[in-house]
């Protein structure tokens, strides 16, 4: 049995991490208000902004002519997937959630005997998916330097996804995210961006618009954009989840210090009295043998 | 009859001005600058660098915008862009700031036609700001 100077020790341990353990998550707390009001601030932005493609891709009179980045390739070969998970440890399973969407898709794209290409945002999840899949990582992008998610950050991505796309690199684009829910429920979510999936809502197309200029130009200017966008969307959600994740797990870690240094309290208590019954006993019986 | 609708500006960050009681707006578009009034068709368009003029009865604003796009449908006019400052908020060091970037933008030599008329948009409009 540990000794009483161990015990001591260790409940002292675990009470400091408790403390930070407390604190992170106070802090997690508040930047997870500030995540959540900048992920609804964002969505209307993105929300015309598909609306407007959608509209626009319903009234484009020449199909077969469509830009690239609205119809595809026209293969279905090369798959690039953009995994976004987060700079910082200690969030629950935000990462893991994510790495292990990822994943399953990875291994079904493989199996149908399609090439694979990474795009990691974000250092954990490049640190998970190393190992597995080092090889197909083709770029690794971080902004531990920004502070919150902006459009800026956001853009850079894109227009690295844009140029790959142009350069004929790969033929469909997924993106890899947490939706925020609430705090404690993080849904992840895999995106298609390339080519653009809007099978969805066909037939609230009854106005006609003006162009000006004309809808392939203004279609062909504003798809890189709506990547951009989507992208940076997915930043929001992911922050805001991140935070929140965060929040519930060190949560838990708290609440589980908090036990433990109940039960090591209790085991404390006991050893010290067992030994002051034994002193007792000691003291007695050499008494009595005299 | 009312001659008013509603005007709404966003940026990636959030909902940058909604308005209800619009009479007119110019906005910079592609091909020229553009009035919309109540009942305007149904139109989508580009935005160049420039100024938006916001004419409402609760009194004018000007903003600047370097890019965006707009669309206008049943008298809502939605103008998305990743760059707006308000007239009022554009001080001499931050529009210093934009213009020293565009100009930057615009002497680059490996940019396309299409990105170098725009950087020399903007110039221009900075430059006439003041």
């Amino acid at each position: 049995m540990a000794s009483l100077d161990d015990l001591k020790k260790r409940i002292a341990s675990v009470k400091s991490t408790q403390k930070i353990t407390k604190a992170m998550k106070m802090v997690a707390a508040a930047k997870l208000r500030k995540a959540q009001e900048s992920a609804e601030r964002g969505r209307p932005y993105s929300e015309k902004m598909n609306n407007i493609i959608l509209n626009l891709s319903n009234g484009i009179s020449d199909k077969e002519n469509a830009p690239k980045l609205l119809s595809g390739t026209g293969e279905n070969k090369v798959h690039l997937c953009v995994v976004m998970t987060s700079d910082r440890g200690l969030c629950g399973g935000f990462n893991s959630n994510i790495i292990k969407k990822a994943k399953s898709y990875f291994s079904k794209i493989l199996n149908e005997g399609k090439q694979l290409k990474i795009i990691t945002v974000g250092s954990k999840g490049n640190d998970q998916l190393k190992r597995a899949y080092g090889d197909k990582i083709v770029e690794n992008i971080s902004f531990k330097e920004s502070k919150n998610a902006n459009y800026f950050d956001a853009d850079k991505v894109g227009s690295i996804i844009i140029e790959k796309f142009e350069a004929g690199e790969f033929d469909i684009c997924t993106i890899f995210y947490n939706q925020f829910k609430n705090v404690i429920t993080q849904l992840p979510q895999a995106q298609q961006i390339i080519p653009l999936n809007n099978e969805e809502d066909h037939n609230n197309s009854d106005k006609s618009y003006e162009f000006e200029p004309d809808e392939d130009e203004i279609l062909s200017n504003l798809l890189p954009k709506n990547i951009s966008t989507q992208i940076f969307k997915a930043m929001l959600e992911n922050s805001a989840s991140e935070q929140g994740s965060r929040m519930s797990a060190m949560d838990n870690a708290t609440r589980n210090a908090g036990e433990m240094v109940d039960k090591l309290t209790i085991e404390y208590n006991r050893s010290r009295q067992a030994a002051i019954t034994k002193e007792l006993i000691e003291i007695i019986s050499g008494a009595e043998s005299l | 009859m009312s001659e008013e609708f509603k005007i709404e500006i966003v940026n990636p960050e959030k909902s940058f001005l909604v308005k209800e009681d619009v009479l007119e707006v110019v906005v910079p578009a592609f091909e020229g600058e553009m009035g919309i009034l109540k009942d305007h068709i149904s139109i989508i368009s580009f935005l160049k660098p420039g100024i938006i003029k916001v004419f409402s009865k609760s009194g004018d604003e000007n903003y600047y915008v370097e890019d965006g796009i707009i669309e206008f449908k049943n008298n809502n006019l939605s103008i998305l862009t990743s760059t707006i400052f308000s007239m009022k908020d554009l001080d001499k060091s931050k529009q210093g700031d934009l213009l020293k970037k565009a100009e930057e933008e615009a002497s680059k030599a490996e940019i396309s036609d299409q990105a170098k008329y725009l950087a020399d948009q903007k110039v221009e409009v900075l430059r006439s700001i003041n």
